[in-house]
């Protein structure tokens, strides 16, 4: 991964965790052709939530994105880091 | 409610299926009557539907017709109706209702089977994956993985439905959860709306003085105004601040047409002199309206020169299309009921009288309007004949718009059209729901020759109701609506919009066993439409509709609201 790319937005969403929600989540961005550069999912705790981290690109669409993410019944909460999110870093290797 | 009614009788718990022991929930729920089709995956419920002496199940002819029956309860209660489909083409068939009902923000529980959760991903008979087609056409959907489950997603499903912005809220359940018999002891309280959070009461404050100081400010009624049951507050605001209002199609009966503050529809197929007003107004107040693009045409030149004030309960639509100055989240009657003690008081003489300058010089032209073998006289003289209590449905094309632009709508909830998605087949049975709901009223439909063929099918579901529901059919032998546009923008090439073989209307309507009317045989007209309207129970009337008229003003597609064409 370039510079660059490290820094791109990343959204940091927990969620429940249930078998329907990535496709909830995932098809919000698939839907508004909006790119998911990259996802990272664990579950949390005991594993009744995971965070969700998405990769993506600025855009002007990307406040009203967030806004609709929040609507998501099951999520929980929505960051915003703008400058990206070092959780990408450690995979670099992995994405020779 | 008591808390002792949520325990089963005696304190002792009772074995109940997942089929039963949802049955009992939607009772509970205040489900009275509810719509579907049966098939091999929801046959569990249906069986424990037979038991029930509280709800009564109207069998529809085709699964969308279900959905649309529901809606129809839905719209003009504001409750959350229900709809039942099997799985695999059961649920399919429901999806089209799904997606209408979510463009329009209708509250709806759509119920489907599914094949048992031991076969889920097998590619098992009649097994879709409903929980994944239907996830971008609901507000939320569940998979049910147990009867226990049960208890709290149909109560949830409610409560998401008529929440905040309403909704449609799928639950499908395998056939085995449905089956599955379990100890319940206690019943969760019915699903009900959640309250929004309260809106901010500073931006309430700006907005006020907005208005306040404010030269040429237009209110901008949207479908979330009849949603919340503020079209009295959006009224009273109106009169207190003297602002000319105008309504999207989904709002149209917020305030009546007649009100001397009213300025009709805007957008696409409103007046000339609606859409010109906003080219000139200073401040346009949205409240529940997300500027759909049929609505406000080229965004960019949109109230050019207007500061927004948008009031919605959905934050995700405020900026969306149209960056507002002030952005007020919360419900449109709460924030109205707080906006109207800081409004001043005022005549705005000027303004108004600009304003009826523009309608003076361009009006909204209704040709034919006292003739009732014309199309906007047959909208006119249905309405003589009928009283504000009746209910308007309509389907989509030409026919819906001259309705929208000609019908003297008076009401809330008056109103039945599908404005998002803009489906043809969605006048009869959602005709059928508002007459299941309100059994005493009178429902007309209006529709296209197109549009009543997509959902003919029902007319058995509505002989076997008996129900008051008039269908007005307008037939043009054409997708009239199409055609137009293929007159207009596309080089009068007329293409795949006209039909060479045209049903007689009437027979099908004696093979349903529906009374029928023959319009253009009619000698007098208006007395043979007063007669079948006031008839009790079901009655086509068939009027021929030349398939040149156009529905005008018209902006194009794309354009500017300001160079509509026509009118
Ligand atoms: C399900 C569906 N398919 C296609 C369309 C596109 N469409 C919009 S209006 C229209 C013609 C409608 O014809 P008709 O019902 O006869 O009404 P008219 O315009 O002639 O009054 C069509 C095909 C649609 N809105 N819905």
């Amino acid at each position: 991964m370039t510079a660059e790319q490290l820094t791109r937005p990343v959204l940091e969403i927990d969620v429940n965790n249930h078998p329907g929600v990535m496709s909830h989540v995932v098809g919000l961005f698939s839907r508004r052709a909006y790119n998911v550069e990259g996802i990272i999912c664990v579950p949390v705790g005991s594993g009744e939530t995971s965070r969700i981290w998405l990769q993506i690109n600025e855009d002007e669409r990307l406040e009203q994105i967030v806004k609709q993410v929040e609507k998501l019944e099951d999520v929980l909460v929505v960051r915003r880091h703008d400058a990206g999110h070092p959780a990408f870093a450690g995979l670099e290797r992995y994405a020779g | 409610m008591h808390a002792s009614s949520n325990t089963a009788a005696h304190g002792e718990a009772e074995w109940l299926t997942g089929a039963e022991l949802t049955v009992r929930l939607l009772e509970r729920q205040g489900v009275r009557v509810l719509s579907g089709i049966p098939g091999g995956a929801i046959l569990p419920f249906y069986d424990a539907l037979s038991a029930s002496t509280e709800i009564h199940h109207v069998l529809a002819r085709h699964e969308q017709g279900a959905g649309f029956i529901a809606q129809g309860m839905a719209r003009t209660t504001g409750q959350a109706a229900v709809c039942l489909a099997s799985s695999g083409p059961g649920a399919t068939n429901l999806l089209t209702a799904i997606a209408d009902a979510k463009l329009d923000s209708i509250p709806l529980v759509a119920i489907t089977g599914q094949v048992p959760q031991s076969m889920i991903g097998t590619d098992a008979f009649q097994e879709v994956d409903t929980y994944g087609l239907s996830v971008p056409i609901t507000k939320h959907n569940f998979l049910v993985d147990s009867a226990e489950a049960l208890l709290e997603v149909i109560p949830r499903a409610f409560s998401l439905a008529l929440s905040g912005r309403p909704g449609p809220v799928l639950v499908d359940i395998p056939k085995d959860v449905q089956l599955q018999r379990i100890a319940v002891s206690r019943w969760p309280e019915p699903g009900c709306a959640q309250a929004a959070p309260a809106p901010d009461a500073d931006k309430i404050a700006q907005a006020a003085q907005m208005i306040n100081q404010a030269k040429r400010p237009i209110l901008y009624l949207g479908g979330g105004v009849v949603h919340s049951g503020a079209s009295e507050a959006a009224v009273t605001l109106a009169e207190q601040a003297s602002l000319p209002t105008t309504m999207t199609l989904m709002a149209l009966g917020a305030m009546p047409v007649d009100h001397p503050l009213s300025l009709g529809m805007l957008g696409m197929h409103g007046a000339p002199y609606t859409n010109l007003a906003l080219e000139e107004c200073d401040l346009l107040i949205a409240v529940g309206a997300r500027f759909d693009d049929r609505a406000t045409g080229k965004v960019a030149a949109f109230c050019p020169n207007a500061a927004i004030i948008h009031i919605d309960i959905d934050p995700s639509e405020l900026d969306k299309i149209k960056t507002a100055h002030i952005g007020i989240a919360g419900d449109v009657g709460a924030v109205l009921a707080q906006l109207l003690p800081q409004v001043q008081a005022t005549l705005r003489e000027d303004w108004n009288q600009r304003v009826a300058q523009l309608k003076a010089e361009r009006p909204l032209q209704l040709p034919g309007l006292d003739d009732p073998r014309s199309h906007y006289g047959l909208v006119q003289a249905v309405a003589d004949a009928l009283d504000d209590s009746a209910f308007v449905a309509t389907d989509v094309g030409q026919h819906q718009m001259w309705v929208a632009q000609a019908y003297p709508l008076r009401r809330p909830r008056q109103w039945l059209t599908s404005g998002g998605l803009g489906t043809m087949g969605f006048g009869l049975p959602t005709a059928i729901g508002a007459a299941l709901a309100n059994p005493e009223r009178t429902v007309v439909c209006f529709s296209g020759d197109g549009s009543i063929l997509m959902n003919i099918q029902e007319f058995a579901t509505l002989a076997e109701a008996g129900l008051n529901v008039k269908v007005v059919l307008m037939n043009n032998a054409s997708l009239g609506l199409v055609h137009q546009q293929q007159e207009l923008f596309y080089g009068e090439r007329i293409f795949a919009s006209r039909f060479i073989a045209q049903p007689d209307f009437l027979q099908i309507a004696r093979g349903f066993r529906i009374a029928e009317l023959d319009l253009d045989a009619a000698a007098d007209p208006r007395a043979a439409l007063k007669q079948a309207l006031n008839a009790p129970g079901p009655c086509l009337i068939h009027a021929s509709i030349d398939v040149k008229e156009k529905v005008y003003p018209m902006v194009p597609p794309g354009a500017a609201n300001k160079e509509m064409i026509g009118g």
